[in-house]
């Protein structure tokens, strides 16, 4: 049994590394004891040293750190959303990407940004509101087909459907591009999903989100466990099925559509991270959420560093290097699964 | 404790299950039976309360179940489903654990040692304690089964429902299961409803079993009167045979494979030219195995079998186990012990006496090899005198060559006894001691064998045809082999006189 102070001892570590690397490198490589003054004095406002460069401050506040934590707080939104969807559905393949309910999000996004909907009172939330609520639609109405293909919905049924349905919203998505015509290149690098530029307001937009979705799950952790092993089973354990399904739905939307309103589609992610930390820590998902959480946040963060440093200085998309680390991991889990079957 | 009232259901518009009516009582063991597609796994779903009622109300203590919350209805009913395949390695261990999650209020209830205690105790008690920290994934289907028992009997139900709790378990696995579940019934007072698809398995254990065809009741009651061959036949469509169960009073059914002529497989007849006789034995061997009745030594009670021998052994064999000596002899002499049977005789050997009767559309062959040494008269009262020992045994076999019922075949043997008794008294044998008219010797034994072949033959009592040419048959034998049994002992005296 591993215990677990040493899982999240572990984990925070991996995420505060990543943190400080990712402020640190850069054009301008900022120390990590400098960096850690500079957080020290502007979050907790302890004197700052003589010695520590003001353009740094900057550097630091102003642009590194905002998107360290856009993209921690987005890789967390999305492994947390991954893990849920993944014991909700029975399926280690079950991802925000993979099932259709990123594209959904994208279409609210895009559509949101095409016909220039504000909502009074929403303001700056109305962007993710609408994400949030075609990634709902969205999951609802995959679910409702994979349903009506396949009755005991398994994993290919649900898989092909959410495909299909990831191709369907992504030409929508294409027409409304090639209906704008001006901003296509803004449109197109946030499809591609990114951090880069965003700033503190986008942090704000997120966080709220993060919060309430994140704290639905995890008050569904014994439920999810339940539902690892089947509906029926969970109801016959005494779990109100219908209920705590719709709740991990909802929050899992909530949170996949506030990621996808601040950094576009970004995959594999929610397909990845709860994969490791599984494989890592145990499939229980009281702590498997928890920790998805915060590895989520870390790899996110370090991804997001390989894609403005490795062809530096042009920047990739950061949903680049997460597709090219996802997509063999998946291919990895279905090549294991069709022998565990086979077996 | 557990009702279900005229309850009737189904999946969208199609109704499956109709008007089920039938209540459980504590601690009863209740099978539900019927082919596939009659509506046992529906009606099962709607008890646990997945599928919702179109008609009538499933109760537990006078409550529908209908009105409890899904915890409240954990609390008192748990399920075992049919097996399917696992996607997490969840431990073993925590598996079990989740049983536990309708006796937890809230989302901040954390473990308490009551909790702990109970999976510990169930995990010992299904014998699976050694594995808990492994993988559910390791695991064979049978240990699998094991663990989703566990994991329902820890959420301490009244009443546990299971889908066909043996499928894909080999049989020590099948009765482990299910002696545990009956052992929780009898001792606990957990009441268990269960659908079975083995119509004997169900017969062992269920105190009461519902018998379903196309979502309709066919029967509700004990196994002796649901597993009826009238009622098998029609609802299975395929023709059984009840039997009663060797060892305890449960009923048991045996399929017919096969069409009835290849059943029946080669003919077969029993003739005089098949016996085979010398000093040491008399042998008859059949391709075809015989439906017999016997008492001999081996391969004694009812059973099938084509070898049969009559060994002679010296007046003063004396073995402390003979029937594992006769298994040996047997088995020397290249004698299947599972397709034989076997009687010992101290008597001469060339003393027998044989013939075939001709009945109409059957016939009877008659074998009997008969010494009087120690003849008694089975009515006096202390039979347990000293005696000299001098050799004495009557051996009858008898064979036929038809189709006998239960009742022939013992019919068959009053018969010959009623026969034999005539020959002792019309030879004047009489009992050492009361000197009254012996009525056998004190190590007899009889074997009745039948093709069953050809004519059916429904009784055998003096009235009827076969019972009068065994009467005749076994008198005519017997009279003729202890007649040269006294020419043997005459000549035998005249030899050595003293």
């Amino acid at each position: 049994m591993k215990s677990n102070l040493l899982k999240y001892t572990l984990s925070l570590a991996f995420l505060i590394s990543t943190m400080l690397i990712a402020i640190s490198v850069g054009s301008v490589s900022v120390p990590i004891p400098e960096i850690i003054q500079i957080i020290g004095s502007e979050v907790f406002h302890l004197p700052l040293g003589d010695h520590v460069d003001p353009k740094f401050i900057s550097i630091v506040y102003d642009i590194r750190l905002p998107r360290v934590i856009l993209a921690g707080l987005v890789g967390a939104s999305l492994a947390i959303a991954g893990a849920a969807f993944q014991g909700l559905l029975r399926n280690p393949l079950a991802d925000p990407y993979i099932l259709g309910v990123s594209s959904g999000a994208s279409v609210g996004a895009v559509s949101t940004l095409f016909f220039n909907i504000s909502i009074p009172f929403l303001g700056m939330y109305t962007l993710p509101f609408l994400s949030i609520l075609s990634a709902l639609a969205t999951i609802m109405i995959v679910l409702f087909f994979a349903k009506k293909i396949d009755k005991t919905m398994r994993v290919e049924s649900i898989i092909l459907t959410g495909i299909i349905f990831s191709s369907f919203l992504g030409s929508i998505i294409s027409l409304i591009i090639a209906l704008t015509g001006e901003e296509l290149q803004q449109i197109i690098g946030w499809l591609l999903g990114s951090v880069s530029m965003r700033g503190w307001k986008y942090v704000g937009i997120i966080l709220p989100f993060l919060i309430i979705g994140g704290l639905l799950l995890l008050m569904n952790t014994r439920e999810l466990n339940a539902m690892s092993f089947g509906e029926e089973r969970a109801q016959h354990l005494g779990v109100d099925v219908e209920k705590r399904k719709m709740l991990i739905l909802a929050a899992g939307s909530i949170l996949t559509g506030a990621a996808v309103a601040v950094s576009g589609t970004i995959g594999f992610v929610g397909l990845v991270i709860p994969h490791l930390t599984r494989k890592l820590w145990g499939p229980d998902h009281i702590h498997l959420l928890p920790l998805s959480i915060i590895t989520g946040a870390g790899f996110l963060i370090l991804t997001d560093l390989l894609s403005r440093t490795i062809i530096s200085p042009q920047v990739l998309p950061v949903g680049v290097i997460t597709a090219l680390v996802g997509a063999p991991v998946f291919a990895m889990i279905l090549i294991k699964q069709k022998k565990a079957k086979g077996r | 404790m557990l009702k279900v009232e005229n309850v009737s259901g189904g999946y969208d518009g199609e109704t499956i299950v109709k008007n089920i009516h039938f209540s459980v009582g504590k601690g009863e063991f209740f099978g539900i039976l019927g082919p596939n597609g009659s509506g046992k796994t529906t009606l099962l779903k709607m008890m646990s309360g997945l599928l919702e009622l179109k008609q009538g109300e499933v109760k537990i203590d006078d409550r529908s179940i209908s009105d409890l919350t899904k915890k409240q209805l954990a609390k008192k009913m748990a399920v075992l489903p049919q097996l399917s395949p696992q996607v997490f390695p969840y431990t073993v261990k925590e598996t079990v654990s989740l049983g536990r999650y309708a006796h937890h209020r809230s989302f901040f209830q954390t473990w308490t040692d009551e909790d702990e205690n109970i999976v510990q105790k169930v995990m010992k008690q299904t014998n699976i304690s050694h594995f808990q920290n492994n993988s559910v994934m390791e695991h064979s289907g049978g240990e699998q089964q094991r663990i989703f028992l566990a994991q329902a009997l820890v959420q301490q139900p009244d009443i546990l429902l299971l889908d066909e709790p043996t499928n894909h378990l080999d049989l020590a696995y099948q009765k482990e299961l299910l002696d545990l579940l009956r052992t929780r019934a009898k001792e606990e007072g957990l009441t268990v409803v269960a659908i079975l698809h083995d119509l004997n398995l169900a017969s062992l254990y269920c105190d009461k079993i519902l018998l379903m065809d196309n979502g309709e009741t066919k029967a509700v009651a004990g196994p002796d009167d649901v597993l009826s061959e009238e009622l098998i036949n029609h609802v299975y469509q395929t023709e059984v045979v009840k039997q009663p169960h060797s060892q305890i009073a449960k009923p048991q059914l045996h399929l017919l494979p096969g069409k009835k002529s290849e059943r029946e497989g080669e003919q077969v007849k029993i003739e005089e030219s098949m016996l085979s006789i010398s000093p040491e034995q008399i042998v008859l061997q059949s391709k075809q195995p015989l439906k017999t009745v016997s008492s001999g030594v081996v391969g004694a009670g009812a059973g099938w079998y084509s070898n049969f021998v009559n060994r002679h052994v010296d007046a003063n064999y004396n073995c402390t186990n003979h029937r594992e000596e006769m298994r040996e002899y047997l088995t020397n002499h290249g004698f299947p012990i599972s397709q034989t049977v076997g009687m010992m005789t101290a008597v001469a050997l060339e003393d027998n006496s044989y013939r075939v009767y001709e009945g109409d559309g059957f016939s009877v062959m008659i074998v009997v090899t008969a010494g009087v040494g120690n003849a008694v008269d089975s009515t006096r009262e202390n039979s347990s005198v000293a005696r000299p020992v001098k050799p004495g045994t009557i051996n009858t076999w008898i064979f036929v060559n038809g189709k006998l019922t239960d009742e022939a075949y013992i019919q068959s043997i009053i018969t010959a006894t009623e026969a034999k008794a005539q020959v002792l008294r019309d030879c004047h044998i009489l009992d050492a001691v009361t000197k009254k008219p012996a009525t056998g010797t004190s190590t007899d034994s009889i074997l009745v064998a039948a093709t069953q072949q050809g004519k059916e033959i429904d009784y055998a009592g003096t009235a009827t045809e076969l019972g009068a040419i065994i009467g005749k048959g076994v008198y005519q034998e017997m009279k003729q082999s202890i007649q040269h049994y006294f020419k043997r002992k005459e000549m035998h005296d005249y030899l050595s006189p003293n």
